[in-house]
């Protein structure tokens, strides 16, 4: 073996200028090596993308079920004086709440195992990867996956007629914002659990969210005192953000909902990345 | 290291069938022990969100629609009664039965032991049985207190929920010793589980599907299970309908018991 | 009986260039509990250096700051020259890592593993698939490229994990434990890997609680204990200086007192060791001191005549064997 030394080297720099890099300074971090985490996710992933395609088949079944179901029992409902057709309203609240929960089940389960069990991240830095490289690199791959589930549950809506307003482009980027700020709390509290019993709480949080935080029912049915807790869960500002966007009723506050979970995010993400570092290299 | 290993104590206990099933069953009770407390929150929380939310909120909205001859949230509570003994069945049925042959193989911890194959199943089995009443108990002790149960035969939809638990749990527990891998979960759980959760009468009157998925949910078991709990927590059961769905539900105990221990005995009497 | 080891030719003179490794009053400390107790070492380029020592005695704490995964708490740590603290990445980057668990990527192939750590080294897929290729020649699991991890056998995932620390030409190599828990066949198997990296000039730094496994591979060791070094030497050197040329273990039945054998065979030489389940009589020469027992009137159920082994040494140095 000829020593071919310095072939291996990292030729960039810490912190290459990336512009997340200058919002939040992560210890050494790098784009191009956190790529290479989610390049390590789409080799494992090449081989289960029956389960992605299947994916599609759930935000079909449950639009479905509503559409012929609960929402022939329901009707309509008035939001801002507008009258929406219930699945017409249920269906982006559905998206908001499953880019919510794809990004904590991801950032959660998948993640504790990986750095408890598998002890993926030890291998990996040992290499010139960092912490925070692996951090950036996992909420991205979350990202990624949570883009193309979105994406289905877009079209499914499309084919049932339940996009109403070219706004909906936006929907996307809206669902990785999503995404990305419970995947990125989601990763910080991981790195808090000490068994799989704490994952307990995880679900004590997300489950009162996805049922109160306007998905299925809008903010005027509850009562005055009520409706100022909904309003500063992070889901609602999800859902709302979501349904302006699918049914055009788009406002200034939308800048609030955007804000919101943009700080969300990137808390949580400076977070994660101090903490695996504390974790990993002791 | 031992001296002396040629005095073997003259009479040994051999335990007869009710002594080995209860110790199979003792072994998943000991495990329950340290993990059930993790639990419990959840366990009472989870209906009292899941009736305010749905029952109440979203209730709201269905009887300003004026469709449905009760309130939504006396429809709607054995509904969830059933999917939630359902849930908790086919919950305990795949990972603890796959990792009890594959992973942890408890069963083969079992098996050097007096116990047999039925044994083993038996006292898993009864072990879900456990689970499932205690998890629609709590469900049910929730629905009263939501004003939701006006009959006291609603104490009936107790067994009743266990009895469709388990016409979940035995085909499971065939299926989870049938496969290799539990890729398979993921495709039951996605194709078969969320469907049924969705479209048996759970959430709305199955009259209102069309009518060629109308007979595919009548042959689900979940169908009557919800059909069942909903008569006895309202107070309108008939013996009549009563029988068919309780026969009905036994029909896939049966049928899944049969197959688990055919399943049971290959995977774990083949390899030794 | 081990191979003997021709080590000779192939110890570069240990002084071409600074040390790769240096270490001055170097400390680890968990909490109240101190791991690495202020140690001092340096190992120099092309060398072969162990640390011998049971469970616990800190071996993989200091591995892990010498990998540059776990910073220092006291002490001066210099890694090819470089400071750990500031230079973490670039020092990885030539550093090739075996840990003492396989961290093999379960949800990868065997080449799999090898493509994507490459990457994390920052090479190009080309080079890291054509340099995938010759490793897992070197190891042997060329055929075995496709498949998963999972159902390797102990020493096959062992070899893929030295593999994979070979992935980006590393200067120095850090083996935490590299053959525990592996057949004796696996470990040979290992250890001539070893042996031809060691040749080709690639530095060595491993821990071991094996004593052939140190005799086989280091050209210099140190016997660590409680987190300090309690000698330090080649194999033969702490051999000559600790212990005896060979030695005579003495067993009596299973309810014998030991200690009231080692009154008998008082005077015989200069130092016994009283086990629980064995007599062992440190002597220049075995036989003849096997003869004088016998001559005592003694009647050991067994006797064995060895050559005296790194294990004597440690047996000597902390009065406790190194496996249990």
């Amino acid at each position: 073996m000829t020593q071919t030394i310095g072939s291996a080297t990292p030729s960039s720099g810490r912190n290459s200028g990336t512009l997340l890099a200058r919002i939040v300074p992560l210890p050494g971090t790098s784009a191009r090596r956190a790529g290479l985490m989610v390049e390590r996710n789409v080799l494992v992933y090449r081989r289960a993308w029956v389960l992605i395609v299947s994916g599609f088949f759930e935000p079909l079944f449950y639009l479905l079920s509503i559409g012929i179901g609960i929402g022939a029992l329901v009707g309509t409902v008035t939001v801002d004086g507008m009258v929406l057709d219930y699945t017409v309203f249920v269906a982006p609240g559905l998206l908001a709440s499953s880019a919510m929960n794809g990004a904590v089940y991801d950032s959660t389960f998948n993640i504790f195992f990986k750095l408890k069990y598998a002890k993926t991240y030890d291998a990996i830095l040992s290499t010139p990867m960092s912490p925070g490289d692996v951090a950036a690199g996992e909420i991205c791959w979350a990202l990624i996956r949570g883009l193309i589930y979105s994406t289905t549950f877009l079209g499914v809506m499309l084919a049932l007629g339940l996009v109403a307003s070219p706004w909906a482009i936006l929907v996307l980027p809206a669902a990785v914002l999503i995404g990305f700020a419970f995947g990125a709390v989601g990763m910080a509290a991981t790195t808090y659990m000490r068994g799989w019993q704490d994952f307990e709480f995880v679900q004590l949080i997300v489950l009162p969210m996805f049922l109160f935080a306007t998905t299925f029912f809008p903010l005027s049915t509850y009562p005055s005192a009520l409706q100022a807790v909904v309003v500063c869960t992070p889901l609602y500002h999800g859902v709302e953000l979501i349904r302006a966007l699918t049914t055009g009723l788009v406002d200034g506050s939308l800048v609030v909902h955007i804000g919101y979970l943009v700080v969300m995010g990137l808390i949580g993400l400076r977070i994660a990345a101090g903490r695996l570092e504390k974790l990993l290299l002791t | 290291m031992s001296t002396d290993v040629t005095s073997v104590p003259p009479s040994r206990y051999v335990p007869g069938p009710l002594a080995r099933v209860g110790a199979s069953i003792g072994f998943w009770a000991y495990q329950y022990r340290r993990t059930w407390r993790g639990t419990v929150v959840s366990s009472v929380l989870t209906p009292v969100l899941f009736l305010a939310a749905m029952g109440v909120g979203l209730g709201a909205l269905v009887d300003d629609g004026g469709r449905l001859d009760n309130d939504y949230l006396i429809f709607l509570a054995p509904g969830l009664l059933a999917a939630t003994a359902m849930q908790t069945g086919v919950f305990e049925s795949m990972y603890p039965v796959m990792g009890a042959i594959k992973w942890v193989r408890t069963y083969h911890a079992m098996l050097a032991t007096p116990l047999g194959v039925g044994d083993i199943l038996l006292g898993h089995l009864l072990w879900v049985v456990f689970r499932v009443t205690s998890t629609a108990a709590v469900y049910l002790a929730v629905i009263a207190l939501f004003g939701a149960a006006p009959s006291l035969t609603a104490l009936l939809a107790l067994p009743a929920a266990t009895l469709c638990g388990m016409a979940f749990a035995a085909p499971i527990f065939a299926f989870s010793a049938g496969y290799e891998s539990p890729s398979g979960f993921a495709a039951l759980e996605r194709f078969v589980i969320v469907p049924m959760f969705l479209f048996s009468g759970t959430f709305f009157p199955v009259s209102q599907l069309p009518e060629v998925l109308q007979w595919v949910a009548y042959a689900t078991p979940l169908y009557h299970g919800v059909e069942l709990c909903r008569a006895l927590v309202g107070g309108t059961q008939t013996a009549l309908d009563a029988v068919g769905h309780i026969g009905y539900l036994l029909l896939w105990v049966a049928g899944g018991v049969l197959a688990a221990f055919f399943f049971f005995r290959r995977r774990l009497e083949a390899t030794g | 009986m081990p191979v003997p080891v021709a080590n000779v030719e192939t110890v570069p003179a240990a002084s071409s260039g600074p040390p790769l490794v240096h270490a001055r009053r170097l400390t680890k400390r968990f909490g109240d509990f101190t791991a690495v107790d202020g140690i001092d070492v340096d190992v120099a380029r092309g060398e072969a250096f162990g640390f011998l020592g049971p469970n616990g005695a800190g071996k993989s704490s200091t591995m892990r700051m010498i990998g540059c995964v776990s910073p220092p708490t006291e002490g001066t740590l210099r890694i090819l020259g470089l400071d750990p603290r500031t230079d973490g990445p670039a020092i990885r980057a030539r550093l090739g890592v075996v840990p003492q668990q396989d961290t093999l990527d379960t949800e990868l192939s065997v080449r799999e593993n090898l493509l994507i750590y490459g990457r994390y080294f920052g090479m190009s897929r080309a080079a890291v698939r054509a340099k995938a290729e010759e490793l897992l020649d070197f190891v042997q699991l060329s055929d075995r490229a496709k498949d998963k991890v999972e159902p390797l056998s102990g020493g096959m995932k062992r070899r893929l994990t030295i593999a994979r620390s070979l992935v980006n030409d590393p200067e120095m190599l850090l083996l935490d434990e590299p053959t525990t828990g592996l057949d004796p066949q696996a470990r040979h198997s290992l250890w001539d890997r070893l042996f031809r990296l060691k040749q080709r000039g690639v530095t060595l730094v491993l821990t071991t609680h094996y004593m052939d496994e140190a005799e086989q591979l280091c050209d210099r060791l140190v016997v660590m204990d409680k987190g300090r070094f309690a000698a330090e030497g080649s194999p033969r050197e702490l051999i000559a200086t600790y212990s005896t040329r060979e030695v005579l273990e003495l067993r009596f039945g299973p309810d014998a007192d030991n200690n009231v054998y080692a009154d008998k065979v008082h005077g015989l030489v200069n130092r016994v060791e009283v086990l629980p389940d064995r007599l062992l009589l440190y002597t220049d020469d075995g036989d003849g001191t096997a003869a004088a027992v016998y001559d005592r009137g003694l009647r050991p159920a067994s006797t064995l005549v060895r050559r005296s082994t790194l294990e004597d040494v440690f047996l000597r140095l902390t009065g406790r064997t190194l496996v249990d």
